[in-house]
């Protein structure tokens, strides 16, 4: 690899982006995102889970056998996975609530499967958790821009902070309810891959069909 | 029984697991180009959620809860917090068994599925849909009722999914939409049709 240590922590950002480009880890990106701090909770909970499952998985790459290599992974990412659940339940319990099932659902979460699979298994603990952190940070990147828009538009605020004061409260901003419902997420993630793609025009898919264009006689 | 066909109905249409909690997303993008793979393997989400979600039910009922173990002698023990591993333990042994029943017993139809089966361990419905069990306190008869039917309702998602992005490939799209972008937005308009479901009582 001849990949600098800074490159792996950047490339995943906007380069190779987790969820952007490697579509991995997107179940919970859309569903925490209805507002700004919970999201910035669930960066953090994820960066930290990838980054040491990647590091303890690397550490112990030479001793996994093959054939049971995905179920020694599950174990390592869902032992953090509980510290993670059992340390917001004790500091943040509002905000666990909140999360309900998606902190479990970071066990699942296919950029923690993804990284420990394809980087971690063959190479050194240093590097790995350092790809950790990066795609970490590259997932909640995403997740933040998510995040401001929906609360932004949606409620009027960040952080919980009123920024435009809305009609309910004698402000002059009509908050946009729809972007706290489901689909907005969706919606508000397809266009940010457009941004992301229009920019970097080298991440383009291909077309499946190209249509012709035909001259006109 | 009413009880149980209004969950049914809530769990297929308007607490849709892939449209409306998002779950299952990676493999619902991925997974669904063509009506044929998605219909296999949607109908493999079906069954090991059907099988999984009662098993841990029982798993939580007799071994985690608090005083769940006093049929042992430790009344005082509460091993919840062991939920999240057990849980995905149950899952990965579950979907193995399948597999390796599938290929003992009927064949055919493990090759039909085989390639989705390891697949569905990381897929996030499945533990979901555990985990929403427990946090919404469901019993054995309710478990079972909602594995079966959230799973069936995944499975209309990703179906209907395959049959959109079957015919959206011949239309002309912008480039940076292309491909994954389209397939949002189009998931978005899916989950804004489910969401009219959402008055729908019995």
């Amino acid at each position: 690899m001849a990949q600098t240590k800074k490159d792996m922590l950047v490339d995943p950002l906007v380069d190779n982006n987790p969820i952007t480009l490697q579509v991995l880890g997107i179940c919970s990106a859309l569903a925490v995102t209805s507002s700004l701090q919970v999201a910035f909770v669930m960066t953090l909970a994820v960066t930290f889970v990838t980054a040491f499952s990647s590091m303890f998985i690397s550490m112990l790459r030479n001793q996994i056998p093959s054939s049971i290599r995905i179920i020694v992974q599950m174990v390592i990412i869902a032992s953090l996975v509980i510290l993670v659940d059992q340390v917001l339940k004790a500091y943040a319990f509002e905000i666990s609530k909140t999360l309900s099932v998606f902190v479990g659902l970071i066990i699942t979460n296919c950029i923690v499967m993804g990284r420990a699979e394809a980087f971690a298994m063959s190479n050194p603990p240093v590097a790995s958790f350092v790809d950790g952190i990066g795609n970490g940070l590259g997932y909640g990147l995403i997740l933040m821009l998510v995040g401001i828009i929906r609360e932004l538009f949606g409620s009027g605020s960040l952080f919980g902070i009123t920024i435009l004061e809305t009609v309910n409260n004698g402000g002059w901003y009509v908050p946009n309810g729809m972007l706290l419902l489901p689909p907005s997420a969706f919606f508000v993630i397809g266009l940010l891959i457009w941004g992301f793609r229009t920019w970097k025009p080298q991440q383009v898919e291909e077309r499946e069909y190209k249509i012709q264009n035909v001259e006109a006689h | 029984m009413e009880g149980l066909i209004s969950l049914a109905v809530k769990a297929i249409f308007v607490e849709n697991l892939a449209l409306s909690f998002f779950l299952g997303m990676c493999t619902f993008i991925a997974v669904s180009k063509k009506i044929s793979t998605a219909l296999g393997l949607g109908i493999s989400v079906m069954v090991v959620q059907a099988i999984t979600v009662p098993a841990n039910n029982l798993l939580l009922t007799y071994l985690l809860k608090p005083g769940a173990l006093a049929w042992a002698g430790f009344p005082d023990v509460d091993l919840t917090f062991l939920g999240l591993i057990s849980y995905i333990g149950v899952i990965a042994a579950m979907v193995q068994i399948l597999e390796m029943i599938l290929d003992k017993y009927f064949p055919p139809l493990y090759n039909a599925l085989g390639v989705f089966l390891p697949l569905i361990t990381v897929n996030c419905a499945i533990l979901g849909g555990s985990l929403f069990m427990v946090e919404r306190d469901y019993n054995f008869a309710e478990a079972t009722t909602y594995g079966l039917s959230s799973g069936f309702g995944w499975a209309l998602a990703i179906t209907a999914m395959a049959g959109v992005r079957e015919k959206l490939k011949y239309s002309d799209v912008p480039d940076g939409l292309q491909g994954l972008g389209i397939t949002f937005i189009t998931a978005g308009l899916m989950a804004m049709a489910f969401m009219s479901f959402s008055g729908v009582k019995l």
